[in-house]
């Protein structure tokens, strides 16, 4: 894995934040992806309580894996990542009443959201405190970046608002599309995420594939009609 | 009574649908898609589960938990209440139903963390039913999920023959339909009930 930062908590950050990032390269833990992101705020605040509970459970599994046995290790972590999503649960319920009660179910469902499972799984009880806990905020922050990008796009061309202010109304010459903050307008935005991924890796695989011949190139166009001469 | 329940089973599963309105279970919606059997038999097991899952917890929370005043101890019941049915389905497959538990896979015990079983178990407590509207509106909310998953597995079975850009080819192209699907469960919500 090449480093882009010397310190390896920095780079762990980095790694969930942007090499990894959960949703836009590992593509798990949709469900809030499209339930959530109608607004930017509740988007935010989805990101912000999934990252507390991923850094807590991250934690405390890293402390507890020479404790915990091997065979019951999914009971204990759905256990420890139980227990913190309640206390998000209720401190959101105290804090900040509107946020909670527009994201409502979705908060005790951070539960089962794949990515706090997965890191505990592939990450956490594996690694020292210290890495687990960067790698929290890694996947938290990159989870939060995805969150708040989609919705940040869902409700600026959908509704003409940003975080509930108003940026522009029905004109002559565009309207809010408001098909996408309805709930078929997620899956169109997850789509077309989808397909620029994918777009982006057939492109890489092919540069990675150059035989410098570009007749068989799957890149080919119009414009390609000079030998590449070493290397791309 | 009868026009109740009926209500209670048309609004969960069609109103109200469990994937393509509050987009629970998602995973396992496009993840075991693309074979109309198999979505079938998918649809099966969490029907089973759903229908057992409500009853249990809401059973558990009316004599149990709200009787002793820890209620806030829902989330963490109820998703070990849900492992542990899903572990006995699991073994229930795999004694009688070798083949589809063989190409379910590991959607099998992912079932367990499918949103859409805590999903209605937490809102059956919130939205105070009693056990038996619990019951159906389980029973209502995977029927939901059952049709879903099968009309979007027999979509897909047509998509394999048909020429997808190939950006899109594989689950853009599943997204997409669903979006339409979704589409085309917003026309239920014009039902008068």
């Amino acid at each position: 894995m090449n480093k882009h930062f010397k310190n390896r908590y920095l780079d762990q950050i980095y790694n969930g934040l942007i090499r990894e990032n959960p949703i836009f390269v590992l593509v798990i833990g949709m469900c809030p992806v499209l339930a959530v992101t109608t607004t930017a705020s509740n988007a935010f605040g989805m990101g912000l309580s999934s990252m507390a509970v991923l850094i807590c459970s991250n934690v405390i599994i890293s402390l507890l894996r020479k404790v915990i046995p091997n065979e019951i290790r999914m009971p204990a972590y759905i256990v420890i990542v139980a227990t913190f999503v309640t206390l998000i649960d209720f401190l959101m319920n105290a804090f900040t009443p509107e946020m909670y009660s527009s994201l409502g179910l979705y908060i005790p469902l951070i539960v089962v959201n794949c990515i706090i499972l997965g890191r505990a799984e592939a990450f956490a009880n594996k690694n020292t405190v210290g890495m687990a806990a960067a790698d929290g905020i890694g996947m938290g922050l990159g989870f939060t970046l995805a969150l708040f990008l989609i919705a940040s796009f869902r409700e600026i061309l959908g509704a003409g608002q940003w975080f509930g202010h108003t940026l522009y109304t029905s004109g002559r010459l565009f309207a809010p599309v408001s098909i996408l903050v309805s709930p078929p307008g997620a899956f169109f935005v997850l789509a077309f995420i989808m397909a620029v991924r994918s777009k982006m890796k057939i492109r890489a695989d092919a540069v990675d594939a150059c035989s410098h011949n570009c007749m068989n190139c799957p890149l080919n166009s119009a414009t390609c009609g000079v030998p590449e001469k070493g290397g791309r | 009574m009868l026009a109740h329940i009926l209500i209670i089973i048309v609004s969960a599963a069609f109103l109200e649908n469990v994937v393509l309105n509050q987009f629970l279970g998602i995973c396992s919606f496009l993840g075991v898609s693309n074979r109309v059997g198999v979505a079938a038999g998918m649809g099966g097991a969490v029907v089973f589960v759903i229908t057992l899952a409500s009853a249990v917890s809401s059973l558990l929370y009316k004599f149990i938990l709200f009787p002793l005043g820890l209620t806030y101890l829902k989330t963490i019941v109820f998703i070990l209440v849900i492992a542990a049915l899903v572990q006995l389905v699991e073994m229930m497959f795999k004694k009688y139903m070798p083949g589809l538990y063989s190409a379910l896979g590991i959607f099998l015990p992912l079932i367990t963390t499918n949103c859409a079983v805590l999903g209605v178990a937490l809102n059956n407590v919130t939205n105070g039913l009693s056990v038996a509207e619990s019951i159906i509106t389980g029973i209502g909310t995977a029927v939901g999920y059952l049709v879903a998953i099968v009309i979007l597995a027999g979509i897909r079975e047509r998509i394999d023959n048909s020429d997808v850009p190939q950006s899109f080819k594989g689950m853009p192209i599943v997204c997409i339909v669903a979006g339409i699907m979704a589409i085309a469960y917003m026309g239920f919500s014009n039902l008068a009930i």
